[in-house]
């Protein structure tokens, strides 16, 4: 057996233990490439989460992929080990710009790729970024309808963020990112975004994710509703409730730290927060008005923080949300204004 | 006790950056008053600030001993002194106590607006003058031009001035020699009275406030009692002796000499710069003439961006208070900003530099006001009010007229830049009085409104002339003219910190620049914000600053969570770097921002 697979299925093994024989909704294999795993370490792995832990019916096991051939080529092999469900990370249907976002493979690559995949899976995702640099509103659009003529069952659409302290934000910062759209033009994207899913049946269920009705990642889901995962495997976040505590966990980023960490301390954590009512309901809020369903109220004062009042009011009077008994929710005008919303609820 | 024909005095002067602070630092190496192991560049500029900023803000005074080629040792007094106008006081009042001036002129320059505004300062102080020109190592020095250009402008022979670099130390030698052949020994009468100058005084953490003198006649010693003429406080004397720079206890000081004493005086405020010191006893009768005390000409608010700091604030503005006679302050009462300090400065480097220092050695963030200067407003009733800050405007049916400072400026420029500082000033509502040419450069001098310079002024002629032209001004007199109250309403709420006074031509060029101004530096919010400017109940400028639209993060998943939530947490804390004005955040910058036009 090979070093890796033993820290996995060691992995597992530990936190099989702490948090005891549970029901699995779902399993991701997410996070960098999975699809270069080799079949049989999916494989391995499944076998061993299958032991340690009870699998709901119709259980929902994901593969994020790149489109390349190389990885399609395995995708039988990780249906046959239990997969039944992918992601695959096509970004742009047009090759200047997939270079551009420095992706290594064609669209006629991704193509190829993509309908392997949906000759070998029940359920396929594809993922685009857009808002990209010169991109004009037509172009999208255009671009958005031709993925929708593929009849995707489940869209991931992105808006391409530039983020500290990634390739992108390096260079934005060094000034070396021209193009990018203005607030209004990504609003408008945005919104066209809306309309097109919406008339082709694939409405959002959450900030960048649309689905056919019964469709939707249900792994996802989980996070947006604040239960609980384990996070396996370098760099995995986890979210666990162990004794009546909601623990946020960690393990180590780099795959070499990971690796000798689960074979030296027997344990690849890297970092073990009990997360504080307070922290706790920060999370569930930003999670959840992600979710067009939003939060159960019952869930927010299920804790013992309760939102800003003049905020709610405030937020409510200019239309960008919605309450009733049992929901708080964003509106579809307060989706796209997320990050404010939040700020103006968190405020003392 | 010093030979009075063994001393000479002198302050060096410059304009800013000429050179001053690296010429101390030779004449101070070259006569090995410091070890070289402990020089360092610009060692006089001792404050955080200066050092940074690479500028010299407060005079320096050191001792240094020389013997000289004719065998005999001297004593050399040096003052070092700043360049920028902002403290152009500190120059008058250190050529007080000395008898000649080095006149520093950058050899790749030439004469700038305060190499002139510095030889006038020396000529009226009947100083010898002895031209250096530095920085000759530089290969766009050119010292026939620069001579011929300082015998045409200023009048004073140069053909033999001294060639210097203060970088590498050629013709320290010569520069010592000349200060000892050609500087006039100081006069004195040791057996007369004591009778000393109050040059500067400042405060020490160690020793108290620190008086640096100049003794006229007379000897003064460690013990004796003191007089303050002004005052007649009578103190016992600590402690006297000279700065090599740092400070070195001596048992006497003769006339002629420049020294420090230390007296358990509490506090600056307690001694009055160019007051005369004598003895308790058997005292001159004869006071000195005295200076002119420093006065703040440009004004503006200072409110702690969290109103919890207001004591903070205080507590630090009395500090810095003390030891700067020509910082001024007051408490203010802002509607929008709660509790602050309406604050006098000499010019806009004088304020930053104040607010700097607030900033980091205090650790407060600061929001600073529109700076304003002074205007008489005359009143119907004959009665006549200083207005140091617009939003204290009276009810203008109660108001007959106002006046405002006017100052005469100095400007050289390159003739190729010579229209766009014409330009320039007459945008300024400048009144153009004089053009003269020396070689290639243009002096001209204006006419024109203080509050038309304070604020951004010198920037704009920087950039206009590329960095070019020099600026100098002095102020003359209050004239009327017709000025208004232009207010700034933002989401339809009146915002008092940004009020201004305007001249009524330019009020609608100003209020539009200013609206359009707000409406870059304000954020977008969750609902659209009306920006205006008005002049009475009458709107003259109006933007709209739009809702916020996309402020969304596109993917958020469950490795996203705990990074997700610590920037929310930052975003809060650097939200209380924001003022609230009813529901709009105003960050810090926006209140001086907001003034800076691009003409
Ligand atoms: N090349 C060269 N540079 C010099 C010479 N003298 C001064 N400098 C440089 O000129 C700059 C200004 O020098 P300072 O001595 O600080 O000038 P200053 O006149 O004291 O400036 P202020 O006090 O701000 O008015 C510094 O960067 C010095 O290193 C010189 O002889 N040659
Ligand atoms: C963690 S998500 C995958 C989730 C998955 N699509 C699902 O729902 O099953 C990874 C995707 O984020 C998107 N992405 C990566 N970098 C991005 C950026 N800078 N801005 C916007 N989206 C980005 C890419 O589309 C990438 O495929
Ligand atoms: S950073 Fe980009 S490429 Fe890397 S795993 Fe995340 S989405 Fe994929
Ligand atoms: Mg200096």
């Amino acid at each position: 057996m090979d070093a890796w697979e033993t820290a996995f299925l060691a992995e597992i093994d530990r936190v099989g233990r702490e948090t005891g024989p549970r029901v699995l909704d779902s399993v991701f294999f997410g996070g960098g490439t999975p699809s270069l795993m080799p079949v049989r370490l999916v494989d391995r792995i499944l076998t061993r989460v299958r032991e340690t832990w009870h699998l709901s019916n119709n259980c929902e096991i994901t593969l994020e992929a790149n489109p390349t051939s190389i990885e399609a080529d395995k995708f039988r092999g990780f249906r046959d080990a239990g997969v039944n469900r992918v992601s695959i990370g096509i970004q742009a249907l047009n090759d200047p710009d997939l270079k551009k976002l420095g992706r290594l493979h064609s669209v006629s690559e991704a193509m190829t790729a993509l309908e392997t995949a949906c000759n070998t899976f029940n359920r396929v995702s594809f993922d685009l970024i857009y808002a990209r640099q010169d991109q004009s509103l037509p172009e999208w659009q255009a671009e958005l309808n031709r993925a929708l003529d593929l009849e995707p069952d489940h869209l991931s659409l992105y808006q391409l963020t530039i983020e500290d302290g990634t390739a992108f934000g390096d260079r934005f910062a060094k000034g070396g990112l021209r193009g990018l759209p203005s607030e209004d033009l990504s609003a408008d994207m945005y919104f066209a975004t809306q309309e097109i899913c919406d008339h082709k049946g694939l409405p959002a269920y959450e900030v960048s994710n649309h689905a056919r009705p019964g469709q939707e990642s249900r792994h996802n889901l989980i996070y947006w509703n604040y239960g609980d995962y384990a996070g396996i495997g370098p760099g995995a976040h986890g979210r666990l409730t162990l004794d009546g505590e909601k623990y946020a966990t960690e393990t180590h980023l780099a795959p070499n730290s990971w690796l000798s960490s689960v074979s030296a301390n027997r344990s690849g954590e890297s970092v073990r927060d009990k997360i504080s009512e307070q922290d706790q309901y920060v999370e569930r809020l930003l999670m959840g008005l992600r979710l067009h369903g939003g939060i159960l109220i019952q869930h927010l004062s299920s804790i013992s923080f309760s939102p800003n009042a003049s905020s709610i009011n405030e937020l409510r009077e200019n239309g960008l949300i919605s309450v009733d008994e049992t929901r708080l929710k964003a509106t579809p005008e307060g989706r796209p204004l997320l990050n404010a919303i939040l700020r103006k609820l968190l405020e003392d | 006790m010093t030979e009075l024909s063994k001393i000479r005095n002198f302050s060096i002067v410059a304009h800013i950056d000429h050179g001053k602070s690296t010429l101390a630092d030779r004449l101070i190496q070259e006569t090995n008053t410091v070890a070289d192991r402990d020089m360092k560049e610009q060692m006089l500029d001792s404050m955080d600030i200066e050092r940074e900023r690479g500028i010299t803000i407060k005079a320096n005074t050191v001792r240094i001993d020389y013997t000289a080629e004719d065998g005999e040792d001297y004593v050399l007094n040096l003052i070092d002194t700043p360049g920028h106008v902002d403290f152009a006081y500190e120059v008058s009042r250190s050529m007080r106590a000395v008898e000649g001036s080095l006149l520093v002129v950058d050899s790749s320059q030439g004469v700038e607006a305060q190499t002139l505004a510095n030889v006038y300062h020396a000529m009226e102080a009947d100083h010898e003058i002895v031209p250096i020109l530095n920085k000759i190592d530089l290969p766009a020095s050119d010292c026939e031009r620069v001579a011929e250009q300082i015998e045409d402008v200023i009048g004073i022979e140069a053909t033999g001035a001294i060639q210097v670099s203060a970088k590498t130390g050629q013709g320290i030698r010569e520069t010592l020699e000349a200060i000892v052949n050609e500087l006039p020994a100081p006069k004195g009468d040791a057996d007369a009275p004591l009778k000393a100058m109050l040059v500067d005084s400042w405060y020490d953490a160690y020793l108290g406030v620190i008086v640096l003198i100049r003794i006229i006649d007379g000897k003064l010693k460690k013990g004796e009692r003191i007089r303050m003429m002004s005052t007649n406080a009578v103190y016992p004397v600590d402690r006297i002796g000279v700065f090599r720079p740092q400070m070195e206890s001596i048992d006497e000081l003769g006339p002629g000499e420049l020294g420090f004493l230390t007296a358990s005086i509490k506090q600056v405020r307690d001694t009055r710069v160019g007051d005369t010191i004598t003895h308790e006893k058997k005292g001159t009768t004869e006071v000195l003439d005295g200076f002119k005390p420093a006065q703040p000409v440009v004004f503006c608010g200072l409110f702690p961006v969290d109103t919890a700091e207001f004591e903070d604030l205080r507590d630090s503005i009395e500090k810095l208070a003390l030891n700067d006679a020509s910082f001024s302050y007051e408490m203010e009462t802002s509607a929008a900003l709660g509790f602050g300090f309406r604050c006098g400065f000499l010019g806009l480097l004088h304020l930053e530099v104040i607010r700097d220092r607030i900033e980091r050695e205090y650790d407060i963030d600061l929001i600073t006001t529109a700076p304003s200067v002074i205007y008489h407003v005359h009143m119907r009733d004959g009665t006549m009010i200083e207005l140091h800050n617009p939003a204290d405007m009276p009810d203008l049916t109660l108001v007959d007229h106002l006046e405002e400072p006017r100052i005469k400026a100095t400007i050289l420029v390159p003739d190729e830049y010579l229209g766009d500082v014409l330009k320039l000033c007459q945008d300024r509502r400048g009144i153009q009085e004089n053009l003269t040419y020396a070689g290639s450069r243009a002096m001209v001098v204006y006419d024109l409104p203080l509050n038309e310079v304070v604020f951004d002024f010198y920037d704009r002629l920087k950039s206009v002339t590329k960095g070019y032209a020099s600026f100098d001004y002095v102020m003359t007199e209050y004239r009327q003219d017709n000025l208004v109250k232009m207010s700034v309403l933002v989401n339809d709420e009146p915002v008092d910190a940004l009020s201004t006074m305007v001249h009524r031509d330019r009020a609608e060029m100003r209020g539009r620049a200013m609206v359009e101004k707000l409406k870059d530096l304000i954020p977008r919010h969750m609902f659209k914000i009306p920006i205006q400017a008005a002049i009475g109940g009458k709107v003259i400028a109006r933007e709209t600053l739009s809702a916020m639209r996309k402020d969304v993060t596109a993917k958020c998943y469950g490795g996203d969570a705990s990074r997700k939530r610590k920037l929310l947490d930052k975003q809060k804390k650097g939200k209380k770097k924001m003022r609230q004005f009813g529901r709009v955040d105003i960050p810090q910058e926006a209140f001086i921002n907001a003034l800076k036009m691009d003409d």
